[in-house]
Protein backbone atom coordinates (compact mmCIF):
# COMPACT_ATOMS: atom_id res chain seq x y z
CA UNK A 1 0.00 0.00 0.00
CA UNK A 2 1.65 3.32 -1.33
CA UNK A 3 -0.68 5.50 -1.12
CA UNK A 4 -2.08 7.24 1.82
CA UNK A 5 -5.73 7.76 0.65
CA UNK A 6 -7.40 5.55 -1.55
CA UNK A 7 -10.81 6.80 -2.68
CA UNK A 8 -12.94 3.67 -3.40
CA UNK A 9 -16.76 2.57 -3.18
CA UNK A 10 -17.29 0.46 -0.17
CA UNK A 11 -16.32 -2.60 1.29
CA UNK A 12 -13.21 -0.26 2.82
CA UNK A 13 -11.27 -3.25 4.44
CA UNK A 14 -9.95 -5.72 2.39
CA UNK A 15 -8.05 -8.98 3.60
CA UNK A 16 -6.23 -11.28 1.98
CA UNK A 17 -8.66 -13.82 3.16
CA UNK A 18 -10.64 -15.61 -0.17
CA UNK A 19 -12.27 -18.63 -0.46
CA UNK A 20 -9.66 -20.77 -1.26
CA UNK A 21 -7.65 -19.83 1.55
CA UNK A 22 -10.08 -20.22 4.03
CA UNK A 23 -11.73 -24.04 2.62
CA UNK A 24 -7.95 -24.94 2.57
CA UNK A 25 -7.46 -24.12 5.78
CA UNK A 26 -9.79 -25.96 6.88
CA UNK A 27 -9.04 -29.18 4.53
CA UNK A 28 -5.59 -28.32 6.19
CA UNK A 29 -7.23 -28.61 9.42
CA UNK A 30 -8.77 -32.24 8.83
CA UNK A 31 -5.42 -33.83 7.57
CA UNK A 32 -5.05 -34.81 11.19
CA UNK A 33 -8.37 -36.27 11.70
CA UNK A 34 -7.91 -37.90 7.99
CA UNK A 35 -4.80 -39.63 8.45
CA UNK A 36 -6.23 -41.06 12.12
CA UNK A 37 -9.10 -42.17 9.87
CA UNK A 38 -7.28 -44.17 7.40
CA UNK A 39 -4.70 -45.59 10.40
CA UNK A 40 -7.37 -46.71 12.16
CA UNK A 41 -9.80 -48.00 9.55
CA UNK A 42 -7.42 -48.84 6.45
CA UNK A 43 -8.42 -49.44 2.80
CA UNK A 44 -11.94 -49.23 3.58
CA UNK A 45 -11.30 -45.34 4.79
CA UNK A 46 -9.02 -44.57 2.24
CA UNK A 47 -11.40 -46.05 -0.14
CA UNK A 48 -15.05 -43.92 1.19
CA UNK A 49 -13.05 -40.54 1.07
CA UNK A 50 -11.44 -41.24 -2.45
CA UNK A 51 -14.95 -42.04 -3.60
CA UNK A 52 -16.87 -38.86 -2.12
CA UNK A 53 -13.96 -36.45 -2.81
CA UNK A 54 -14.15 -37.19 -6.50
CA UNK A 55 -17.40 -37.46 -6.54
CA UNK A 56 -18.05 -34.24 -5.17
CA UNK A 57 -15.26 -32.43 -7.65
CA UNK A 58 -17.48 -34.28 -10.38
CA UNK A 59 -20.33 -33.19 -9.94
CA UNK A 60 -19.54 -29.41 -8.74
CA UNK A 61 -17.91 -29.16 -12.26
CA UNK A 62 -20.28 -31.19 -14.25
CA UNK A 63 -23.14 -28.97 -12.62
CA UNK A 64 -21.35 -25.05 -13.59
CA UNK A 65 -20.81 -26.53 -17.18
CA UNK A 66 -24.25 -27.26 -17.59
CA UNK A 67 -25.16 -23.67 -16.09
CA UNK A 68 -22.42 -22.43 -18.01
CA UNK A 69 -20.64 -20.66 -14.72
CA UNK A 70 -17.13 -20.59 -14.16
CA UNK A 71 -15.88 -23.88 -12.77
CA UNK A 72 -14.88 -23.61 -9.38
CA UNK A 73 -13.49 -26.67 -8.40
CA UNK A 74 -9.99 -24.82 -7.46
CA UNK A 75 -11.72 -22.98 -4.42
CA UNK A 76 -11.47 -26.38 -2.20
CA UNK A 77 -15.00 -26.37 -1.19
CA UNK A 78 -16.46 -28.99 -2.89
CA UNK A 79 -13.13 -31.13 -1.55
CA UNK A 80 -14.17 -29.94 1.78
CA UNK A 81 -17.76 -31.32 1.65
CA UNK A 82 -16.68 -34.63 -0.22
CA UNK A 83 -14.09 -35.44 2.81
CA UNK A 84 -16.71 -34.02 5.54
CA UNK A 85 -19.17 -36.35 4.01
CA UNK A 86 -16.67 -39.31 4.31
CA UNK A 87 -16.13 -38.48 7.90
CA UNK A 88 -19.43 -39.21 8.34
CA UNK A 89 -19.75 -42.51 6.97
CA UNK A 90 -18.22 -46.07 8.19
CA UNK A 91 -15.46 -47.66 6.77
CA UNK A 92 -17.68 -50.60 5.93
CA UNK A 93 -19.56 -48.28 3.97
CA UNK A 94 -20.24 -49.59 -0.14
CA UNK A 95 -18.87 -47.75 -2.80
CA UNK A 96 -21.55 -46.51 -4.11
CA UNK A 97 -22.65 -45.09 -1.13
CA UNK A 98 -20.17 -41.97 -0.53
CA UNK A 99 -20.69 -41.39 -4.49
CA UNK A 100 -24.32 -40.74 -4.07
CA UNK A 101 -24.28 -39.00 -1.24
CA UNK A 102 -21.46 -36.48 -2.72
CA UNK A 103 -23.99 -36.05 -5.56
CA UNK A 104 -26.92 -35.10 -3.42
CA UNK A 105 -24.93 -32.74 -1.34
CA UNK A 106 -23.10 -30.77 -4.14
CA UNK A 107 -26.31 -31.03 -6.94
CA UNK A 108 -29.25 -31.04 -4.51
CA UNK A 109 -28.07 -29.55 -1.45
CA UNK A 110 -25.95 -26.70 -2.84
CA UNK A 111 -26.10 -26.25 -6.48
CA UNK A 112 -30.09 -26.37 -6.75
CA UNK A 113 -29.76 -23.60 -3.92
CA UNK A 114 -27.69 -21.53 -6.14
CA UNK A 115 -24.09 -22.76 -5.40
CA UNK A 116 -21.50 -21.41 -2.85
CA UNK A 117 -23.02 -19.28 -0.33
CA UNK A 118 -26.49 -20.06 -0.95
CA UNK A 119 -27.02 -23.58 0.65
CA UNK A 120 -29.30 -23.38 3.48
CA UNK A 121 -27.81 -26.09 4.99
CA UNK A 122 -24.65 -27.81 5.72
CA UNK A 123 -24.21 -30.04 2.41
CA UNK A 124 -21.95 -32.74 4.12
CA UNK A 125 -24.79 -33.01 7.01
CA UNK A 126 -28.19 -33.11 4.93
CA UNK A 127 -26.71 -35.70 2.37
CA UNK A 128 -25.40 -37.70 6.04
CA UNK A 129 -29.14 -37.59 7.17
CA UNK A 130 -30.19 -38.21 3.55
CA UNK A 131 -28.24 -41.97 3.54
CA UNK A 132 -28.86 -43.01 6.79
CA UNK A 133 -32.68 -42.53 6.05
CA UNK A 134 -32.38 -44.34 2.78
CA UNK A 135 -29.94 -47.13 3.90
CA UNK A 136 -30.04 -47.05 7.54
CA UNK A 137 -28.40 -50.93 7.84
CA UNK A 138 -25.47 -49.96 5.95
CA UNK A 139 -25.31 -46.22 7.19
CA UNK A 140 -25.06 -47.75 10.77
CA UNK A 141 -22.73 -50.76 10.07
CA UNK A 142 -19.60 -49.75 11.66
CA UNK A 143 -16.30 -51.49 11.99
CA UNK A 144 -13.49 -52.23 14.74
CA UNK A 145 -10.55 -50.31 13.66
CA UNK A 146 -8.11 -52.47 12.22
CA UNK A 147 -10.24 -55.30 11.22
CA UNK A 148 -12.43 -55.79 8.79
CA UNK A 149 -15.15 -57.92 9.52
CA UNK A 150 -15.56 -57.38 13.33
CA UNK A 151 -19.01 -55.07 13.44
CA UNK A 152 -19.56 -53.31 16.10
CA UNK A 153 -21.92 -50.69 17.82
CA UNK A 154 -20.83 -46.89 18.00
CA UNK A 155 -19.84 -46.08 21.51
CA UNK A 156 -22.87 -44.46 22.30
CA UNK A 157 -24.98 -47.20 22.72
CA UNK A 158 -22.25 -49.15 24.33
CA UNK A 159 -21.97 -47.22 27.74
CA UNK A 160 -22.09 -49.15 30.71
CA UNK A 161 -21.43 -52.61 28.99
CA UNK A 162 -18.30 -54.24 29.05
CA UNK A 163 -17.42 -53.43 25.52
CA UNK A 164 -17.46 -49.84 26.28
CA UNK A 165 -14.60 -47.94 25.40
CA UNK A 166 -12.46 -45.98 27.85
CA UNK A 167 -11.83 -42.68 28.08
CA UNK A 168 -8.95 -42.23 26.67
CA UNK A 169 -9.71 -45.14 23.82
CA UNK A 170 -12.29 -42.74 22.82
CA UNK A 171 -9.87 -39.76 23.31
CA UNK A 172 -7.87 -41.39 20.82
CA UNK A 173 -9.93 -42.68 18.65
CA UNK A 174 -9.03 -46.33 18.69
CA UNK A 175 -12.74 -47.60 18.72
CA UNK A 176 -15.92 -48.00 15.86
CA UNK A 177 -17.69 -45.53 14.30
CA UNK A 178 -17.44 -43.03 11.27
CA UNK A 179 -14.06 -42.41 10.03
CA UNK A 180 -13.47 -39.26 10.34
CA UNK A 181 -15.30 -38.93 14.03
CA UNK A 182 -13.66 -41.56 16.55
CA UNK A 183 -10.63 -39.56 17.26
CA UNK A 184 -11.16 -36.29 19.26
CA UNK A 185 -7.84 -35.54 19.70
CA UNK A 186 -6.98 -35.23 15.66
CA UNK A 187 -9.84 -33.03 15.70
CA UNK A 188 -9.00 -30.78 18.84
CA UNK A 189 -5.34 -30.60 16.66
CA UNK A 190 -7.12 -29.42 13.48
CA UNK A 191 -9.33 -27.09 15.61
CA UNK A 192 -6.61 -25.73 17.45
CA UNK A 193 -4.96 -25.01 13.86
CA UNK A 194 -8.18 -22.87 12.81
CA UNK A 195 -8.58 -20.86 15.75
CA UNK A 196 -4.88 -19.95 15.42
CA UNK A 197 -4.93 -19.01 11.59
CA UNK A 198 -8.44 -17.14 12.05
CA UNK A 199 -10.70 -18.85 10.63
CA UNK A 200 -13.18 -19.80 13.47
CA UNK A 201 -13.73 -18.40 16.89
CA UNK A 202 -13.28 -20.51 19.32
CA UNK A 203 -16.96 -19.40 20.38
CA UNK A 204 -19.25 -22.17 18.37
CA UNK A 205 -17.20 -25.23 19.47
CA UNK A 206 -16.56 -24.33 23.00
CA UNK A 207 -20.49 -23.60 23.68
CA UNK A 208 -21.29 -26.49 22.31
CA UNK A 209 -19.50 -28.85 23.55
CA UNK A 210 -19.92 -27.32 27.29
CA UNK A 211 -23.72 -27.52 26.61
CA UNK A 212 -23.37 -31.33 26.08
CA UNK A 213 -21.11 -31.25 28.85
CA UNK A 214 -23.45 -29.68 31.18
CA UNK A 215 -27.32 -31.32 30.36
CA UNK A 216 -25.36 -34.58 30.24
CA UNK A 217 -23.97 -33.75 33.77
CA UNK A 218 -27.21 -33.03 35.04
CA UNK A 219 -29.71 -35.08 32.80
CA UNK A 220 -26.94 -37.91 33.35
CA UNK A 221 -27.46 -38.45 36.96
CA UNK A 222 -24.41 -36.03 38.11
CA UNK A 223 -21.60 -38.65 36.63
CA UNK A 224 -18.71 -37.02 35.42
CA UNK A 225 -17.57 -40.01 33.90
CA UNK A 226 -21.08 -40.46 32.14
CA UNK A 227 -20.10 -36.75 31.49
CA UNK A 228 -16.59 -36.79 29.63
CA UNK A 229 -17.75 -40.19 27.52
CA UNK A 230 -20.41 -38.69 25.96
CA UNK A 231 -18.56 -35.38 25.01
CA UNK A 232 -15.89 -37.40 23.41
CA UNK A 233 -17.92 -40.42 21.89
CA UNK A 234 -19.93 -39.63 18.47
CA UNK A 235 -20.38 -37.32 16.08
CA UNK A 236 -19.81 -34.37 18.69
CA UNK A 237 -15.93 -33.15 18.03
CA UNK A 238 -16.31 -33.10 14.19
CA UNK A 239 -19.84 -31.40 14.58
CA UNK A 240 -18.64 -28.46 16.88
CA UNK A 241 -15.24 -27.92 15.62
CA UNK A 242 -16.01 -27.79 11.92
CA UNK A 243 -19.60 -28.08 10.53
CA UNK A 244 -21.82 -26.18 12.89
CA UNK A 245 -19.04 -23.27 12.10
CA UNK A 246 -19.75 -23.62 8.51
CA UNK A 247 -19.69 -19.76 7.56
CA UNK A 248 -22.98 -20.02 5.23
CA UNK A 249 -25.14 -21.77 7.01
CA UNK A 250 -24.75 -20.81 10.65
CA UNK A 251 -25.39 -17.33 12.12
CA UNK A 252 -22.86 -14.52 11.36
CA UNK A 253 -23.57 -12.12 14.52
CA UNK A 254 -21.70 -12.97 17.86
CA UNK A 255 -24.84 -12.99 19.40
CA UNK A 256 -26.51 -15.16 17.01
CA UNK A 257 -23.65 -17.73 17.16
CA UNK A 258 -24.27 -17.89 20.75
CA UNK A 259 -27.75 -18.70 20.21
CA UNK A 260 -27.07 -20.77 18.06
CA UNK A 261 -24.34 -23.61 19.67
CA UNK A 262 -26.72 -23.49 22.72
CA UNK A 263 -29.48 -24.50 20.41
CA UNK A 264 -26.93 -27.38 18.71
CA UNK A 265 -25.98 -28.44 22.15
CA UNK A 266 -29.32 -28.64 23.68
CA UNK A 267 -31.17 -30.65 20.92
CA UNK A 268 -28.21 -32.91 20.74
CA UNK A 269 -28.17 -33.79 24.53
CA UNK A 270 -31.72 -33.76 24.54
CA UNK A 271 -31.87 -37.08 20.79
CA UNK A 272 -28.93 -38.23 22.68
CA UNK A 273 -30.42 -38.95 26.02
CA UNK A 274 -34.20 -38.99 25.41
CA UNK A 275 -34.63 -39.54 21.56
CA UNK A 276 -35.08 -42.35 19.33
CA UNK A 277 -31.38 -41.80 17.52
CA UNK A 278 -28.66 -42.98 19.49
CA UNK A 279 -26.19 -39.55 17.91
CA UNK A 280 -28.30 -36.41 17.57
CA UNK A 281 -25.24 -34.26 16.11
CA UNK A 282 -25.83 -33.92 12.39
CA UNK A 283 -29.73 -33.53 13.23
CA UNK A 284 -29.04 -30.92 15.60
CA UNK A 285 -27.08 -29.03 13.85
CA UNK A 286 -29.31 -29.25 10.67
CA UNK A 287 -32.36 -27.86 12.82
CA UNK A 288 -30.72 -25.50 13.59
CA UNK A 289 -28.94 -24.27 10.32
CA UNK A 290 -32.75 -23.96 9.38
CA UNK A 291 -33.38 -21.30 11.81
CA UNK A 292 -30.27 -19.47 11.48
CA UNK A 293 -31.81 -16.70 9.16
CA UNK A 294 -34.44 -16.11 11.44
CA UNK A 295 -31.27 -16.10 14.54
CA UNK A 296 -29.69 -13.23 12.26
CA UNK A 297 -32.61 -11.09 11.66
CA UNK A 298 -32.81 -11.01 15.79
CA UNK A 299 -29.58 -10.53 16.51
CA UNK A 300 -28.85 -7.81 14.16
CA UNK A 301 -26.56 -4.97 14.99
CA UNK A 302 -28.37 -1.80 15.44
CA UNK A 303 -27.98 0.47 12.50
CA UNK A 304 -26.52 3.88 13.68
CA UNK A 305 -28.71 6.42 13.91
CA UNK A 306 -31.92 3.55 13.22
CA UNK A 307 -34.84 4.26 15.92
CA UNK A 308 -36.46 1.13 16.89
CA UNK B 1 -65.26 -22.14 -25.48
CA UNK B 2 -63.60 -24.94 -27.40
CA UNK B 3 -63.36 -27.86 -26.10
CA UNK B 4 -60.54 -29.08 -27.04
CA UNK B 5 -58.57 -26.32 -26.00
CA UNK B 6 -60.30 -27.03 -22.66
CA UNK B 7 -59.28 -30.58 -22.51
CA UNK B 8 -55.54 -29.64 -23.54
CA UNK B 9 -55.64 -27.41 -21.00
CA UNK B 10 -55.97 -29.18 -17.69
CA UNK B 11 -53.55 -31.85 -19.45
CA UNK B 12 -50.64 -29.53 -20.33
CA UNK B 13 -51.22 -25.83 -20.14
CA UNK B 14 -52.63 -25.52 -17.24
CA UNK B 15 -51.73 -28.94 -15.77
CA UNK B 16 -53.22 -28.88 -11.81
CA UNK B 17 -49.72 -30.08 -10.50
CA UNK B 18 -47.52 -28.70 -12.80
CA UNK B 19 -49.00 -25.03 -13.29
CA UNK B 20 -51.54 -24.50 -10.54
CA UNK B 21 -49.87 -26.47 -7.67
CA UNK B 22 -52.82 -27.54 -6.10
CA UNK B 23 -54.04 -30.15 -4.35
CA UNK B 24 -50.53 -30.81 -2.54
CA UNK B 25 -51.85 -32.67 0.24
CA UNK B 26 -52.67 -36.10 -1.66
CA UNK B 27 -50.13 -35.48 -4.15
CA UNK B 28 -47.10 -35.10 -1.75
CA UNK B 29 -48.69 -37.72 0.81
CA UNK B 30 -50.22 -40.64 -1.27
CA UNK B 31 -47.64 -41.11 -4.18
CA UNK B 32 -45.23 -43.63 -2.57
CA UNK B 33 -45.86 -46.35 -5.45
CA UNK B 34 -47.35 -45.56 -9.30
CA UNK B 35 -50.58 -47.59 -8.66
CA UNK B 36 -51.44 -45.81 -5.36
CA UNK B 37 -50.85 -42.43 -7.64
CA UNK B 38 -52.90 -43.83 -10.11
CA UNK B 39 -55.46 -44.82 -7.91
CA UNK B 40 -55.33 -41.28 -6.23
CA UNK B 41 -55.86 -39.65 -9.48
CA UNK B 42 -58.66 -41.61 -11.16
CA UNK B 43 -60.76 -40.97 -7.55
CA UNK B 44 -60.53 -37.49 -7.58
CA UNK B 45 -61.11 -37.72 -11.23
CA UNK B 46 -64.24 -39.03 -10.84
CA UNK B 47 -65.22 -36.66 -7.94
CA UNK B 48 -63.97 -33.92 -10.18
CA UNK B 49 -66.23 -34.70 -13.04
CA UNK B 50 -69.62 -35.29 -10.80
CA UNK B 51 -69.03 -32.34 -8.99
CA UNK B 52 -68.61 -30.37 -12.19
CA UNK B 53 -71.74 -31.34 -13.81
CA UNK B 54 -74.00 -30.98 -10.67
CA UNK B 55 -72.18 -27.49 -9.62
CA UNK B 56 -72.81 -26.29 -13.08
CA UNK B 57 -76.50 -27.49 -13.22
CA UNK B 58 -77.47 -25.66 -9.96
CA UNK B 59 -75.35 -23.00 -10.66
CA UNK B 60 -78.34 -20.00 -11.42
CA UNK B 61 -79.88 -21.45 -8.14
CA UNK B 62 -76.93 -21.41 -5.54
CA UNK B 63 -77.14 -18.14 -3.49
CA UNK B 64 -73.89 -16.54 -3.82
CA UNK B 65 -73.58 -16.13 -0.27
CA UNK B 66 -73.88 -19.95 0.81
CA UNK B 67 -72.21 -21.02 -2.16
CA UNK B 68 -69.18 -22.84 -0.60
CA UNK B 69 -70.83 -25.14 2.05
CA UNK B 70 -72.93 -25.91 -0.96
CA UNK B 71 -70.35 -26.65 -3.59
CA UNK B 72 -68.69 -28.90 -0.21
CA UNK B 73 -72.09 -30.67 0.91
CA UNK B 74 -72.32 -31.76 -3.30
CA UNK B 75 -68.19 -32.75 -3.36
CA UNK B 76 -68.41 -35.09 0.14
CA UNK B 77 -71.45 -36.49 -1.22
CA UNK B 78 -69.42 -37.75 -4.42
CA UNK B 79 -66.03 -38.54 -2.12
CA UNK B 80 -68.72 -41.22 -0.07
CA UNK B 81 -70.09 -42.77 -2.95
CA UNK B 82 -66.38 -43.35 -4.43
CA UNK B 83 -65.22 -44.40 -1.33
CA UNK B 84 -67.82 -46.95 -1.04
CA UNK B 85 -67.02 -48.05 -4.49
CA UNK B 86 -63.44 -48.36 -3.99
CA UNK B 87 -63.94 -50.47 -0.84
CA UNK B 88 -66.46 -52.63 -2.12
CA UNK B 89 -64.80 -53.23 -5.32
CA UNK B 90 -60.86 -52.62 -4.77
CA UNK B 91 -60.58 -52.86 -1.33
CA UNK B 92 -56.55 -53.20 -1.78
CA UNK B 93 -56.32 -49.58 -3.36
CA UNK B 94 -58.86 -48.81 -0.62
CA UNK B 95 -56.80 -49.73 2.45
CA UNK B 96 -53.71 -48.51 0.87
CA UNK B 97 -54.80 -45.20 0.72
CA UNK B 98 -56.87 -44.85 3.59
CA UNK B 99 -57.45 -41.78 5.06
CA UNK B 100 -56.89 -40.09 1.62
CA UNK B 101 -59.84 -40.84 0.41
CA UNK B 102 -62.31 -39.11 2.41
CA UNK B 103 -60.11 -36.15 2.21
CA UNK B 104 -60.32 -35.70 -1.39
CA UNK B 105 -62.92 -33.70 -0.01
CA UNK B 106 -60.71 -30.87 1.32
CA UNK B 107 -58.42 -31.02 -2.37
CA UNK B 108 -58.54 -27.80 -3.11
CA UNK B 109 -58.54 -28.58 -6.99
CA UNK B 110 -62.28 -29.61 -7.15
CA UNK B 111 -63.14 -26.61 -4.88
CA UNK B 112 -61.26 -24.44 -7.03
CA UNK B 113 -62.72 -25.77 -10.19
CA UNK B 114 -66.11 -25.81 -8.88
CA UNK B 115 -65.93 -21.92 -7.89
CA UNK B 116 -63.41 -20.55 -10.57
CA UNK B 117 -65.11 -22.83 -13.50
CA UNK B 118 -68.55 -25.03 -12.70
CA UNK B 119 -70.46 -21.91 -11.41
CA UNK B 120 -70.07 -19.76 -14.41
CA UNK B 121 -70.09 -22.37 -17.41
CA UNK B 122 -72.24 -24.38 -19.02
CA UNK B 123 -72.98 -28.14 -18.22
CA UNK B 124 -70.90 -29.92 -21.66
CA UNK B 125 -67.89 -27.31 -21.15
CA UNK B 126 -67.57 -27.94 -17.50
CA UNK B 127 -68.15 -31.49 -17.74
CA UNK B 128 -64.91 -31.90 -19.88
CA UNK B 129 -63.17 -29.36 -17.79
CA UNK B 130 -63.49 -31.81 -15.33
CA UNK B 131 -62.18 -34.77 -17.39
CA UNK B 132 -59.03 -32.64 -18.58
CA UNK B 133 -57.88 -31.02 -14.86
CA UNK B 134 -58.84 -35.03 -13.60
CA UNK B 135 -56.77 -36.83 -16.09
CA UNK B 136 -54.21 -33.85 -15.89
CA UNK B 137 -54.38 -34.48 -12.15
CA UNK B 138 -53.92 -38.30 -12.40
CA UNK B 139 -51.26 -38.17 -14.70
CA UNK B 140 -49.19 -35.91 -12.99
CA UNK B 141 -49.46 -38.13 -9.85
CA UNK B 142 -48.72 -41.13 -11.51
CA UNK B 143 -45.58 -40.06 -12.94
CA UNK B 144 -44.63 -38.74 -9.53
CA UNK B 145 -45.22 -41.86 -7.78
CA UNK B 146 -43.83 -44.13 -10.63
CA UNK B 147 -40.62 -41.84 -9.93
CA UNK B 148 -40.48 -42.49 -6.12
CA UNK B 149 -41.31 -45.67 -6.34
CA UNK B 150 -38.35 -46.75 -8.78
CA UNK B 151 -35.79 -44.97 -6.35
CA UNK B 152 -37.32 -46.02 -3.51
CA UNK B 153 -38.67 -49.78 -4.33
CA UNK B 154 -36.72 -50.56 -7.39
CA UNK B 155 -39.93 -50.76 -9.07
CA UNK B 156 -42.83 -49.36 -11.14
CA UNK B 157 -46.26 -50.91 -10.96
CA UNK B 158 -44.71 -53.89 -8.84
CA UNK B 159 -42.40 -54.56 -11.67
CA UNK B 160 -38.76 -54.90 -10.63
CA UNK B 161 -36.42 -52.76 -12.93
CA UNK B 162 -33.43 -52.89 -11.07
CA UNK B 163 -33.35 -56.29 -10.33
CA UNK B 164 -32.26 -57.34 -6.92
CA UNK B 165 -29.16 -56.38 -6.33
CA UNK B 166 -30.63 -52.70 -5.85
CA UNK B 167 -30.80 -51.40 -2.98
CA UNK B 168 -33.87 -49.02 -2.82
CA UNK B 169 -33.20 -45.53 -1.12
CA UNK B 170 -35.86 -45.56 1.26
CA UNK B 171 -36.01 -41.77 1.56
CA UNK B 172 -38.07 -41.54 -1.82
CA UNK B 173 -41.10 -43.25 -0.81
CA UNK B 174 -40.58 -41.51 2.48
CA UNK B 175 -42.14 -38.20 3.22
CA UNK B 176 -38.80 -36.06 1.82
CA UNK B 177 -38.86 -37.85 -1.00
CA UNK B 178 -42.03 -36.56 -2.37
CA UNK B 179 -40.89 -32.93 -1.49
CA UNK B 180 -37.44 -33.72 -3.45
CA UNK B 181 -39.28 -35.96 -6.41
CA UNK B 182 -41.86 -32.77 -7.13
CA UNK B 183 -39.39 -29.74 -6.47
CA UNK B 184 -37.15 -31.33 -9.14
CA UNK B 185 -40.30 -32.06 -11.56
CA UNK B 186 -41.31 -28.41 -11.01
CA UNK B 187 -37.67 -27.09 -11.59
CA UNK B 188 -37.49 -28.61 -15.30
CA UNK B 189 -40.90 -28.07 -15.85
CA UNK B 190 -40.41 -24.40 -15.10
CA UNK B 191 -36.82 -24.69 -17.06
CA UNK B 192 -38.67 -26.46 -20.30
CA UNK B 193 -41.09 -23.56 -20.23
CA UNK B 194 -38.64 -20.93 -20.11
CA UNK B 195 -36.89 -22.66 -23.09
CA UNK B 196 -39.98 -22.57 -24.64
CA UNK B 197 -41.01 -18.84 -24.32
Amino acid sequence: MNNKLIVSSSPHIRSNETISSVMRDVVIALLPATLAGIYYFRMGAVRVILFAVLAAIITEAGIQKLRKQEVSINDWSAILTGLLLAFNLPASAPWWMPVVGSVFAIAVVKQMFGGLGHNFMNPALAARAMLLASWPVEMTSWINPGSDVVSTATPLVMFGGAEAPSLFTLFIGNHGGCIGETSALALILGGIYLVYRGVITPRVPVIYISTVAVLTFLMGGFDPYFMIYQVLAGGLMIGAIYMATDYVSSPVTPKGQIIFALGCGVITSIIRLYGGYPEGVSYSILLMNVVSPLIDKYTSPRVFGEVK
Amino acid sequence: MNPIKTLTNGLFKENPIFFQLLGMCPTLAVTTSAENGLGMGLASTAVLICSNVVISLLRKVVPSKIRIPIFIVVIATFVTMVGMVMEGFMPALYNSLGLFIPLIVVNCLILARAESYASKNGVFISTIDGIGMGLGFTWALTVLGAIRELFGAGSIFGMSIFGVAYKPALIMILPPGAFLALGILLAINNLLKSRSA
